[in-house]
């Protein structure tokens, strides 16, 4: 279960960024914003090692004391970015890929509303009501 | 999926109904562009979708030759049931891609009736195409030309040109990101 999701658009600037815990949610921010050099690194590794293969799952871009923060980048350079509590180790790598699936499938379908201006922060509730689905739940 | 006609009846549609619309019948270039500007901005906005929703299974692309590749069959076929018949380039930046029987000229005649109605109906094309090409991250302009229905061709130039032709107008200044373009 995730503490705080977040999506960045191709210029890094944050399209929707939500946390559970109200109080920190400016740690979060940061946390966020410190991991798009991580991202940007992976993506240059990628392209220049020969790899026959590239992927859209970044995996773990770096753990802190409290949490792991795991990256995921679309064909159209815009990033995901998930924080997750440490203390939860049930979570698995396949877990992960499955809720940036879900993200990646919601974020086409708020792409492919005609009411949304590419660009624009992110206010559809489909995509709010997914992500609650994703966040842990705090009372 | 819904048959393919049903898109064929709309375009035709948007297009009889845009110049429809025309106030002035004086076929000055200032009218005509404007129904072309808005066929093509549609096209844009469905262009920046469809990038989004198809690649999805497939790998990152590697470079510019992967997302045209990508164009002229994952998209082509998507919208139009067929791949795109022959992709060239230059070598630096321009692309041409060729269909040798356009679905939605293919209706109209087969040789050289209606050539000056042709352009008409190739800017929402356009537009997709562009669309596309700008969520994938590869600023271009887009242009076609009939010269014998069913036949066309589009001219792809990427880079940043400014956009001054008739079909590609129309578009906002975008904030350009910093770094290379990946």
């Amino acid at each position: 279960m995730a503490v705080c999701v977040a999506v960045i658009a191709k210029e890094n600037y944050p399209l929707y960024i939500r946390s559970v815990p109200m109080e920190n949610e400016l740690k979060f921010h940061y946390m966020v914003h410190t991991s798009l050099d991580v991202v940007d690194e992976k993506v240059s590794a990628m392209g220049k090692a020969l790899v026959d293969q590239r992927e859209l799952y970044l995996g773990l871009l770096y753990p802190t004391e409290d949490y792991k923060v795991y990256g995921y980048v679309t064909n159209s350079k815009v990033k995901f970015v998930m924080v997750v509590d440490s203390s939860n180790t049930a979570l698995r790598d396949n877990e992960i890929r499955s809720m940036f699936r879900k993200l990646h499938n919601s974020y086409t379908d708020v792409m492919c509303n005609p009411f949304y201006n590419p660009g624009d922060r992110i206010q559809s509730r489909a995509f709010d009501s997914m992500v609650t689905s994703m966040m842990i739940q705090v009372c | 999926m819904a048959d393919a006609v049903l898109f064929e009846f709309l375009h035709t549609e948007m297009v009889a109904e845009l110049w429809a619309q025309d106030p002035d019948p004086d076929p000055g270039p200032g009218g005509q562009k404007m129904s072309l500007s808005v066929l093509e901005g549609m096209g844009f906005r469905v262009g920046q979708a469809m990038a989004e929703r198809l690649p999805r299974e497939t790998l990152a692309f590697r470079e510019e030759l992967d997302v045209l590749k990508f164009l002229c069959k994952d998209l082509w076929v998507a919208v139009f049931q067929k791949q795109m018949d022959s992709l060239r380039t230059n070598h630096q930046g321009t692309y041409v891609l060729q269909d040798n029987s356009f679905p939605l000229l293919i209706r109209m005649s087969s040789g050289l009736q209606y050539l000056e109605e042709a352009p008409k109906f190739l800017a929402f094309t356009c537009g997709i195409l562009r669309g596309a090409l700008s969520t994938l991250g590869i600023k271009s302009l887009v242009t076609a030309s009939v010269a014998a229905l069913p036949a066309c061709e589009y001219f792809l130039e990427g880079g940043l040109l400014p956009f001054l032709s008739v079909v590609g107008a129309g578009e906002l200044p975008f904030p350009f990101s910093r770094g290379p373009r990946h």
